[in-house]
C-alpha cells in the first residue's frame, strides 16, 4: 500500500513529460514522416539557426524571464520582511490572494489597456491637454519586453507571496522577528538575516517554477510582448500552427532549444543562490542592525501597490468593458452602459463554467489524494523523497509546455483516449499535481512531529493522528493547496486545447479564443467570470483558518 | 520512392468518391439525425460565434443534428489536430467533423490526404451556388468537391471619415501614410488578413499579374516581388508604431480605430465594418473604400476531415449553410455581413427579392462601388510572400 502513492504520482508526471519530449525531439532531429522527412538529420536545427530572430528571441526569453523572477522575488521579500505582522500586511494579504486566481491573459489585457498610449492612464492627460489622438509610442510590445516583464511580475508576486505566507509559520518567523528586533535589528535587515534563509529553502522550487514559466510563457507574451520578433515560445507556437508542415521541424528544434535555455538559466540561478548564501552568511555575521530599512520598506510597499494596483485597476476596467456601449478615446468611461454583452454570452458562460469546474474539481481531488498519500507515506516510512524524485515530480513545471504538450497529445491519441473530459482531467493533473505538491509539501514536512509522538503516546493510531491532529493543524496549507490547484486547472490553456481536441471548453480556452479577436467587451465578460470563479476557493482558504483558529493564538500568521 | 507519393494520395479521394456516389440525400439525412458535429471554426469574432450558435439551433430543430462550435484561435490548430490523428493511426471518430477553411490550410490538407470527399457537389443546395471562379478554385487550388463554399469576401479598406478620405490606389495609400505617419497598419503576417494585404499590394504592383496565377516555382520570385518590397520598405517607417509591432488580427484593428490610434486599416469583408459599428466596436464615422482597379476576392469554405465520425451530419450542416435563408441572414450586416455565394438567378423570385431588399449597412459599398474582383494569387505565392515578409520584417 505504502508504495502505491509515490509510484502513481511519479507515473502521472514522468510518463507524459518523457513522451512529450520524445515527441519534440523527433522532429527536432529531422524525423517527421507525415511531412515527408525521415531522420535523423539536422534540418530543424539548421533552420532554427538560420532564422533571423533566433538570437533576439532567445535573449528576450532569458531577460524577461530572469527579470520577472528577480523582480517578483525582491518585491515579495521586501514586503514580507518589512510588513509582516502589521495591519497593513493583513489587509494586503486579503487583497492580493484573489489576484493569484486572475488568469494571466486577463491580467495582461487589463494592463495593456491601462498603459497603452490610448489607454486609461494617459486619458486624463489627453482630456486635459485636448489631444484628439494618442501619441504614437511603443509601450505595449516594446522591443525589450519591459511591459511584458511588468505584467509577469504583477502576476507572479501574488503567487510567490502566497507560497511565502504558507511557509512562514514553519520558519518560526514571529519568534525570530521578536528576537532579532530585541537585539536592535531593523525589521528588514533582521528578517533578511534570520528568517529569509529558512523561508527561501521552502520557496526555492516555487521560485524555479516562476523562472521556468516566465521564460516560456505564451499568452502573456502574445498580448504584452514584442512581435518582431516575438519571444522564443511564441515563435514555437507559431511554427507549430503553421500550415506548412515542415515548419514543425523548426518548432521541434526550437522546443528543445527552449528547454536547454530554461535548464541553463536554472543552473545559473542555483549557482547565484550559493554565492548569495556565502555572502549572506558573512553579511549576517557582521552585525549591522539597519541597512536602509525605512526606504526598503517604503520601496517594497510602493512596488507592491504599483504592480497589484495595476492588475486590480486593469481588471476593473476590463469589467467595465464588459458592460460598455460605445466607448472611444479619450473618454474615461463609456458613453452608455449595456448588459447586452452578458446576455449574449450567458448560455455559453453557464455551460463553460460547468465544464471548467468539473475538470478542475476532479483534477484537484485526485491531486490532493496523491499528494497527501505521498507525504504521509514518506512520513510513516521515515524515508524522505530523494532529491531526484522531487525534481521528477516538478518536471512538468520546469519543462516548457510548448516543448512537450504536442508529443503528449500524440501519446493519448495512440491510446485512443483523445476526446472528452477524462483525458483533459488527466492532462490538467500533470500540472495541478506538482503545484499542489509544491504548495503542501514543505508545510507538511515542517510540521512538528512531536505532536504525533504525543498523540501516539496517548494511544492514537497513525490514521487518527493524521485526521485529527495533522489535518486540523495544517488546514491553512491544505486549503491553500486546493485553491492553487483549482486556479491552476482553470488557467490551463494549451493542455485543454490540445488534449481536449477542442471538445472541452473551459473559461480559459473561450477567453483566449476571443482574445485573438481583440474584442474587449467579450474578453471582459470571460475575464470577470474567470476571476469570480476562482475567487471563491481563495476566499475559503483565507476565511476558514481564520474562523477555525480564532481561539488558537499559536496558529495565527 | 518520393514520386509515388502523389499517386498514393490521389487514390484516397477516389475510393471515397465511390462511397458517396452510392449515398442518396435521404439516407444521409437519416444517418445525420442524432449525430453531433464538432465544427472547428475561428472563434475570435463575436458576430460569427453568434451566427454559428443560431445555425446550430436551426439544424438541431430541422435535422436533429447537434452542432458544437469549437472556437479556434487559429485554423491551423484544427489542421494540426487532424494530422496528429492521422499520424497516430486514428482513422475514424476523429475530433474534428467540420472545419471553416480556405487558402493554404485547404491546400495543405488536400495535399496530405486529410480530407473526406469529394462530396460538396452532391449536396442539394450546391445547385444554387454561383458558377464562379473563386468558388471553384480556392487560392488557385482546385476545390474538387472536397469543401463546400460558405461566404464570399472581398478585400477593402476601412477608414475613419472624420480623419481620412478614400484613396484611389496603393500608391495613394503610400503617400497618405507619408503625410500621416503612424495612422495606418495591417495585421502581422502570417495572420490571414495581413497576408492578404501583402497580396493585394503585390497584385497591384507587379507588371503582369497573370504570373501570380501559376505556381511560384515557375517564376523568379525575387524579380516578380521586387516592387512589393520596395513599396513596403518605403511604407514601413510610416506605419503605426513605425512597424515595430502590428495588430494581432483583423478585429483587433477595430479597437485601434476606436482608440484613435489609426485611421485606415484593411478588412476582408466589405460589410464587417458595418457589423462592427452595430456592435459598438467601431465609431459610426467609419466607411470603406477600394482602390481603382479592384481588389482581391476569395471565398471561405467548410471541409470534412477524412476521419470524421459524423460525416453525414457535417454534410447536412454544409447544406444548411447554403440554404437561401441562412445565406440571407449571414449577408445582413446587423448579423454577420458575409457575402452570399448563391446565384440570384437560381433562386426563386421571392428569395432573390429578399436579397435585393437587404440593407447593406452604413459602411458597406454596393456591388458597383466594390469594383472588379481580382483573383487570389496561387496559394504557393501566398506562402512564399508570407515567408519572405516574415524574413524581412518579422525579426527587425
Amino acid at each position: 500500500m505504502g508504495r502505491v502513492f509515490p509510484a502513481l504520482a511519479v507515473a502521472v508526471m514522468i510518463g507524459p513529460v518523457l513522451a512529450g519530449l520524445w515527441g519534440a525531439a523527433l522532429p527536432a532531429f529531422g524525423h517527421l514522416p507525415s511531412a515527408g522527412f525521415q531522420g535523423p538529420s539536422l534540418i530543424g536545427l539548421q533552420r532554427l539557426i538560420e532564422w533571423r530572430g533566433v538570437v533576439e528571441a532567445s535573449v528576450l526569453s532569458v531577460t524577461t524571464g530572469v527579470s520577472a523572477t528577480l523582480g517578483s522575488l525582491c518585491i515579495v521579500v521586501l514586503i514580507v520582511s518589512g510588513w509582516s505582522g502589521t495591519m497593513v500586511f493583513t489587509w494586503l494579504q486579503r487583497v492580493l490572494s484573489p489576484l493569484l486566481s486572475v488568469p494571466h491573459a486577463a491580467a495582461a489585457f487589463g494592463l495593456a489597456f491601462l498603459v497603452a498610449p490610448s489607454g486609461w492612464l494617459l486619458r486624463p492627460a489627453a482630456l486635459f491637454l485636448g489631444w484628439e489622438r494618442p501619441p504614437d509610442m511603443l509601450v505595449v510590445g516594446d522591443p525589450l519586453g519591459l511591459t511584458m516583464t511588468a505584467g509577469l511580475i504583477a502576476k507572479e508576486v501574488p503567487f510567490l507571496l502566497l507560497m511565502t505566507l504558507a511557509a512562514l509559520p514553519q520558519a518560526d518567523s514571529q519568534k525570530s522577528n521578536l528576537i532579532v528586533q530585541s537585539l536592535g535589528y531593523g525589521r528588514v535587515t533582521g528578517w533578511l538575516k534570520s528568517v529569509f534563509p529558512r523561508v527561501y529553502a521552502q520557496i526555492r522550487l516555487p521560485v524555479y517554477v516562476v523562472l521556468a514559466y516566465s521564460m516560456s510563457v505564451v499568452d502573456v507574451a502574445m498580448i504584452l510582448g514584442p512581435t518582431t520578433p516575438p519571444t522564443l515560445s511564441v515563435q514555437i507556437v507559431e511554427w507549430m500552427g503553421s500550415p506548412n508542415l515542415s515548419n514543425r521541424l523548426t518548432a521541434g528544434a526550437g522546443a528543445i532549444w527552449q528547454l536547454v535555455l530554461v535548464l541553463a538559466a536554472l543552473l545559473v540561478w542555483r549557482a547565484v543562490e550559493r554565492l548569495c548564501a556565502c555572502l549572506g552568511r558573512k553579511w549576517a555575521g557582521e552585525g549591522q542592525r539597519d541597512v536602509g530599512d525605512a526606504p526598503a520598506r517604503a520601496m517594497g510597499f510602493g512596488f507592491l501597490i504599483f504592480t497589484s494596483g495595476a492588475v486590480l485597476l486593469g481588471l476593473a476596467v476590463v469589467g467595465l468593458w464588459s458592460i460598455a456601449g460605445f466607448w472611444r478615446f479619450p473618454a474615461m468611461v463609456p458613453d452608455t452602459l449595456t448588459l447586452a454583452i452578458w446576455t449574449r454570452h450567458s448560455d455559453d458562460l453557464a455551460a463553460t463554467v460547468a465544464d471548467t469546474f468539473v475538470v478542475a474539481g476532479i483534477a484537484v481531488a485526485i491531486a490532493m489524494i496523491l499528494t497527501v498519500g505521498c507525504l504521509e507515506t514518506e512520513y510513516r516510512r521515515r524515508r524522505p523523497m530523494t532529491p531526484a524524485a522531487v525534481w521528477l515530480l516538478y518536471a512538468p513545471l520546469l519543462v516548457p509546455q510548448t516543448a512537450f504538450l504536442p508529443g503528449l497529445q500524440t501519446l493519448l491519441l495512440s491510446f485512443g483516449a483523445d476526446t472528452g473530459r477524462a483525458p483533459v482531467v488527466f492532462a490538467h493533473l500533470v500540472f495541478v499535481l506538482p503545484y499542489v505538491f509544491l504548495s503542501l509539501g514543505d508545510p507538511w514536512r515542517a510540521w512538528d512531529t512531536r505532536y504525533a509522538t504525543t498523540a501516539a503516546a496517548m494511544g492514537a493510531s497513525s490514521t487518527r493522528v493524521l485526521v485529527f491532529v495533522r489535518f486540523p493543524m495544517l488546514v491553512r496549507p491544505l486549503l491553500t493547496a486546493i485553491a492553487i490547484g483549482l486556479a491552476v486547472s482553470v488557467g490551463q490553456y494549451l493542455p485543454t486545447l490540445l488534449i481536449g481536441g477542442g471538445r472541452v471548453a473551459t473559461l480559459t480556452t473561450e477567453a483566449v479564443a476571443l482574445a485573438s479577436g481583440g474584442d474587449r467587451r467579450a474578453i471582459g465578460v470571460f475575464a470577470v467570470a474567470q476571476t469570480l470563479a476562482a475567487l471563491f476557493p481563495f476566499a475559503l482558504a483565507l476565511a476558514v483558518p481564520a474562523l477555525v483558529f480564532a481561539n488558537r493564538r499559536g496558529m495565527h500568521v | 520512392m518520393r514520386s509515388f507519393l502523389p499517386i498514393v494520395l490521389s487514390l484516397a479521394p477516389l475510393s471515397a468518391l465511390a462511397e458517396t456516389a452510392l449515398l442518396d440525400w435521404d439516407s444521409i439525412l437519416e444517418e445525420a439525425e442524432g449525430q453531433t458535429v464538432y465544427w472547428h471554426a475561428w472563434g475570435g469574432s463575436t458576430a460569427t460565434n453568434d451566427f454559428i450558435t443560431w445555425l446550430g439551433d436551426k439544424v438541431e430543430d430541422e435535422y436533429g443534428v447537434t452542432l458544437e462550435h469549437v472556437k479556434l484561435t487559429d485554423t491551423a490548430d484544427a489542421v494540426t489536430r487532424v494530422l496528429s490523428e492521422k499520424q497516430a493511426g486514428k482513422d475514424d471518430e476523429g475530433a474534428v467533423d467540420l472545419i471553416w477553411i480556405n487558402g493554404a490550410n485547404f491546400a495543405s490538407m488536400k495535399e496530405a490526404g486529410l480530407l473526406f470527399g469529394p462530396w460538396s457537389e452532391g449536396i442539394p443546395n450546391a445547385d444554387l451556388v454561383a458558377d464562379d471562379e473563386i468558388v471553384a478554385s480556392d487560392f488557385g487550388t482546385a476545390v474538387d468537391g472536397l469543401e463546400s463554399p460558405w461566404a464570399k469576401a472581398q478585400f477593402v479598406f476601412m477608414y475613419d471619415s472624420a480623419d481620412a478620405e478614400p484613396l484611389q490606389s496603393m500608391d495613394a495609400l503610400h503617400d497618405w501614410a507619408a503625410e500621416n505617419p503612424g495612422r495606418f497598419t495591417f495585421p502581422q503576417p502570417p495572420d490571414f488578413l495581413g497576408t492578404t494585404f501583402l497580396k493585394q499590394a503585390l497584385v497591384s504592383l507587379v507588371e503582369s499579374p497573370s504570373v501570380l496565377q501559376e505556381p511560384v516555382d515557375q517564376h523568379d520570385f525575387e524579380a516578380v516581388t521586387a516592387p512589393l518590397w520596395a513599396y513596403l520598405d518605403s511604407l514601413q517607417p510610416n506605419l503605426w508604431r513605425e512597424g515595430q509591432t502590428y495588430p494581432a488580427s483583423g478585429p483587433a484593428q477595430f479597437q485601434l480605430v476606436s482608440d484613435e490610434e489609426i485611421d485606415i486599416a484593411p478588412t476582408l469583408s466589405p460589410s464587417e465594418a458595418s457589423t462592427a459599428i452595430a456592435n459598438f466596436q467601431l465609431p459610426d464615422s467609419v466607411r470603406t473604400f477600394v482602390p481603382e482597379g479592384g481588389t482581391i476576392g476569395n471565398a471561405s469554405f467548410v471541409a470534412i476531415p477524412f476521419n470524421s465520425g459524423s460525416k453525414a451530419g457535417a454534410m447536412v450542416v454544409a447544406n444548411a449553410i447554403l440554404s437561401p435563408e441562412v445565406q440571407l441572414r449571414q449577408q445582413d450586416p446587423d448579423v454577420l455581413g458575409y457575402g452570399t455565394v448563391l446565384d440570384m438567378d437560381k433562386l426563386s423570385a421571392d428569395q432573390a427579392q429578399a436579397f435585393d431588399e437587404l440593407e447593406l449597412g452604413i459602411a458597406t459599398l454596393g456591388p458597383a462601388e466594390l469594383g472588379p474582383v481580382l483573383p487570389e494569387p496561387h496559394s504557393s505565392w501566398s506562402a512564399a510572400v508570407e515567408e519572405a515578409w516574415i524574413e524581412r520584417y518579422g525579426a527587425d
